[in-house]
């Protein structure tokens, strides 16, 4: 039975489909495996096994980020205001996962409303990181990420606002694909920042990555700012990265990264010329002011988006109250979290009257600057490289108390959200925490154009392949 | 006091009749059982997005192409963001810096602003004030939430509240027309309110203004707009001055009350709609719009009075009512050798008069007089087959029946004396028993031909042509 656990996704469609496993078999040896939960990675396990399924993913579980409508099973987005509320339908992303053949594992526990870099805002409890359980697993996809890093889950679906795909993935040593903006539906998918979330993919490997994108990204009707990738998406089979060019941003390179990230970045920098890519400093002169503007854009759409939980129609309301204002202001004062409301608050003022010019204007600014670097970038290379996180997993409770400090732990990975570009994160290697302490996972981000999404999977396969990580939780843990 | 001069602009909202909401799928309805035409978008459930209704997009284009507006090659939706009840998502989708369409006009009104945006849900507040304050519980019907509505406003243009009503009946009708819209004030698929102020005669500034809301109908949008002009002239004549607020006009007894100042405006926190992408019509979508627009009101005068020879008023009179216009036109096409001339004079004299007679409230259009049966009628007095007068007997018995007029003419034996001997022998019977008014006439007393005139027509039963009566008497007299 433990034989199942080890294939990769990939493999496992491949048996399934040549008759070797019965689907419903490797569907309820991953629900035992979940069972044995203790990351608090899930908020909902599938109680039921699977049968009758075909397809491309026939019989796989899937691991689904809590922000998922899922019709009928409990969907919170790790919110209390959300207690209790089973949604009317389903997500277009699981939907289509579902035609694909694969099924619900169960609903992950993430930050609140996808607020976080460390998953320890939900409502429900923090969610531990599998090769350290006194540290984070990241976030705001952290139950993802732990599930699949810890051997709960085989993949799993999350959502990428600034980085909430691939800094989780990179702290639980797994592959974190955020695709370009438009390229997977965002109907159902409960909102945080409208224009800058995207559903993604967290697998063991980036061919499983690949498998899944390619089930989930398609045009949508009930999403406008769906558009799909043109040709759709194939397993990517490139063993080396003969003539791509290779930008490292120097501006962020050069700022404040543990130095046993920044060790692991230059090898893989050696691995990628190894392989025959070239490596070049390029400018990204506006990146470093993507963490200031995503913090004035995503809150002001998020003050918005969140406006609609008031307790009249679903979800939780607050007892009590003497009339609509009060009951607005009691259900969101007990229904709410700390950050979710500190957003809140930032985005109700970055949009009020006399004040958007200043900041929500301004932001967008940037925003449209950051693009155009990444534009004038991608004129002359292929690709962006640069570490997914600053550091490796921190302790829980370390940077809670210091919104700025956890708010920096994105600056990698929100230029690439601003812009809407796909990046993709893969271990790249075991460091020691600034600070000593046991080896934790790196991880190495890829940044391609635009719905450039096969070459992404292509070069982070032949770069996965000779970088060849392959350490567990349990034995990074040991050293 | 220089004398004052009132200024006046409306704001019209015109609910289209698409089959479906602006943003979802679900149905449009008038008086069904509340919240059966909902669906987790229109409800504003976590996770839905707005999927724009072309038909709408279509129906705002016709409107704004018959306003001669120009059309924005690319217009945004916005939120406008408050807290209520009939607002589930919180903000209102609508058009702000950059709307459908701007600078058009309808008769000598200057249009400002034509854009597309969704209507709220209904609040029922249960209790005697039938307001949210003081009202025990409030109810809310989502059917109505999310019609498409098409906002439209004029530049302060108007001068007096009868200009005001007139020039909104003539909107109405023009959107009526274009068919895209129920334009009926009273179930509110049409709204109309008015910006009021007042200044001295000849100045370019622009007063203070007051908004007027609820006024819905014509006559009561008319009494409101003099009833606050008459209090802003009072207000300046006692030296006082005009405070910019919101009123709320009370037809019962024809007050204006206060509904907020603009001390506590809303600051709504307009900001791009980030799940929509810019609404940009196609050259394809613009020339239908250009192609569908029927006929409108002023081309259709000119056309009565210029192609059809009408006079003035009744191409007026028929231009103005779409269904009066297309009742003419296929009665004046059936009616062949009678000038429509003849024909209007029937639709708007004998017709309207008969129709009133009866006491229904239909007109021509919802009669059971069908247009082809009027024409057949005006043909047969046309030809003399009947007389005037049996024309008249006959479209009575059309208006309480329906039918064809020659089978009406047999029943009643209406048919025209058309044997000379005949009618030459009743008229000799007639003048032999009138012998008084025989010498008169013969006197020279013109007038005296009367009796006789009616004694024939007595005995005829109204079958005989005057004309040819008369003719017959004078020559049996001599005179
Ligand atoms: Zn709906």
């Amino acid at each position: 039975m433990s034989g199942l656990l080890e294939l990769t996704v990939a493999e496992a469609a491949g048996r399934i489909a040549a008759g070797e496993i019965a689907a419903g078999e490797y569907f309820d040896a991953w629900r035992a495996a979940a069972a044995g939960d203790e990351l608090n990675a899930y908020l909902w396990r599938a109680e039921d096994g699977v049968e009758g399924t075909g397809g491309p993913l026939a019989g796989i579980p899937v691991a689904v980020k809590d922000i998922f409508c899922t019709e009928g099973v409990p969907t919170t987005a790790g919110s209390r205001i959300l207690a209790g509320y089973a949604p009317p339908y389903t997500s277009t992303a699981v939907r289509r996962l579902g035609e694909a053949g694969a099924r619900v594992l169960g609903k992950t526990n993430m930050d609140e409303f996808a607020m976080g870099s460390s998953s320890e805002n939900s409502a429900f409890g923090p969610v531990l990181n599998p090769w350290d359980r006194g540290r984070v697993p990241g976030g705001s996809s952290g139950g993802s990420a732990a599930a699949v890093g810890g051997g709960l889950a085989p993949c799993a679906i999350g959502t990428d606002t600034g980085g909430s795909i691939r800094q989780p993935a990179s702290l639980c040593g797994i592959v974190g694909l955020k695709p370009t903006y438009g390229a997977i539906s965002r109907y159902g998918m409960i909102a945080f920042a409208s224009s800058l979330d995207q559903c993604g993919a967290l697998t063991r490997d980036v061919t499983d990555a690949a498998l899944l994108l390619a089930a989930l990204q398609g045009r949508d009707p009930c999403d406008s700012t769906s558009v799909g990738i043109e040709g759709g998406v194939e397993a990517p089979s490139r063993e080396d990265l003969k003539g791509l060019r290779f930008a490292v941003p120097g501006e962020l390179a050069r700022d404040a990264i543990d130095s046993g990230v920044r060790a692991v970045f230059e090898a893989t920098l050696e691995t990628i010329e190894r392989l025959g890519g070239a490596i070049t400093e390029a400018p990204l002169p506006h990146a470093e002011h993507g963490i200031s503007a995503y913090y004035v854009i995503a809150p002001a759409e998020a003050s918005s988006n969140l406006a609609r939980y008031d307790g009249v129609r679903y979800g939780m309301r607050a007892e009590g109250a003497g009339d609509l204002t009060e009951m607005y202001e009691k259900t969101r004062a007990e229904g709410f979290g700390a950050e979710v409301k500190r957003r809140i608050m930032l985005g109700t003022y970055v949009l009020s009257s006399g004040y958007y010019d200043a900041y929500y204007g301004r932001a967008q600014r940037v925003r449209t600057k950051i693009a155009s670097d990444f534009a004038a970038a991608f004129a002359e290379f292929d690709f962006v490289v640069t570490p997914t996180s600053p550091s490796v997993a921190f302790g829980l409770g370390e940077k809670t108390d210091d919104p700025l400090a956890m708010y920096m732990s994105d600056f990698f990975t929100v230029p690439m959200s601003l812009a809407g570009l796909p990046a993709i994160s893969i271990p790249a290697g075991l460091a020691e925490p600034d600070g000593g302490g046991p080896r934790l996972p790196v991880g190495f981000q890829i940044v391609a154009p635009a719905f450039a999404e096969q070459r992404l999977l292509e070069a982070a396969f032949a770069l996965e392949r000779e970088i060849g990580f392959d350490a567990k939780p349990g034995e990074g843990a040991g050293g | 006091m220089a004398e004052l001069e009132a200024v006046i602009g409306l704001e019209i909202h015109v609910q289209l009749s698409t089959r479906t909401k602006m943003f979802c799928g679900c149905e449009l309805s008038f008086g069904d059982q509340p919240n059966v035409h909902t669906c987790p978008v229109c409800l504003a459930h976590p996770g839905v997005l707005p999927a724009p209704n072309e038909e709408a997009i279509r129906y705002a284009l016709q409107i704004a192409v018959a306003l001669e507006c120009e059309v924005a090659p690319r217009s945004i939706f916005h939120r406008k963001n408050y807290f209520y009840p009939d607002n589930p998502k919180a903000y209102q989708i609508s058009q702000y810096d950059i709307p459908l369409a701007t600078g058009g006009r309808l008769d000598d009104i200057r249009i400002h602003r034509v854009h597309l945006e969704e209507d709220a849900a209904k609040m029922i507040h249960v209790g005697e004030s039938g307001r949210i304050h003081g009202s025990g519980a409030s109810l809310v019907d989502f059917n109505r939430g999310g019609t498409p509505l098409v906002e439209i406003v004029t530049e302060p243009d108007l001068r007096s509240a009868a200009e005001a009503s007139e020039w909104a009946r003539l909107l109405r009708t023009t959107v009526r027309q274009l068919g895209v819209s129920d334009v009926n004030m009273e179930e509110g698929s049409l709204r109309c309110d008015a910006n009021v102020s007042v200044r001295p005669a000849g100045s370019e500034e622009l007063g203070v203004k007051t908004e007027l809301k609820n006024m819905n109908s014509f006559r009561f949008l008319e009494r409101g707009i003099e009833a606050e002009l008459a209090r802003q002239q009072e207000l300046i004549g006692a030296g006082a001055a005009v405070v910019q607020e919101t009123l709320h006009f009370d037809p019962r007894g024809v007050t204006l009350t206060s509904l907020r100042s603009k001390e506590e405006a809303h600051d709504y926190r307009y900001f791009p709609e980030p799940d929509l992408v810019p609404l940009a019509p196609t050259e394809q979508m613009l020339h239908e719009a250009r192609g569908s627009l029927p006929e409108l009101p002023a081309a259709r005068i000119e056309r009565y009075r210029e192609e059809m020879g009408l006079p003035p008023e009744a191409a007026a009179q028929l231009a103005a009512d779409p269904e009066a216009a297309v009742y003419f036109e296929r009665a004046a096409g059936a009616a062949a050798g009678v000038e429509p001339r003849v024909v209007a004079n029937w639709v708007t004299g004998e017709l309207a008069a008969a129709l009133r007679q009866e006491g229904g409230e239909a007109g021509a259009t919802g009669s059971k007089v069908e247009p082809e049966a009027l024409a057949a009628l005006v043909v047969m007095v046309q030809e003399k087959r009947i007389s005037h007068g049996s024309g008249k007997t006959v479209l009575a018995a059309l208006v309480a029946e329906g039918g064809e007029p020659g089978a009406i003419v047999e029943r009643e034996g209406l048919a025209q004396i058309s044997d000379s001997g005949e009618l030459e022998a009743i008229v000799a019977t007639a003048v032999d028993a009138n012998p008084e008014a025989a010498a008169q006439i013969r006197a020279g007393n013109g007038r005296a031909i009367g009796a006789i005139v009616g004694a024939v027509m007595r005995e005829t039963k109204g079958r005989a042509d005057g004309a040819e009566v008369n003719r017959l008497i004078r020559d049996r007299l001599g005179v």
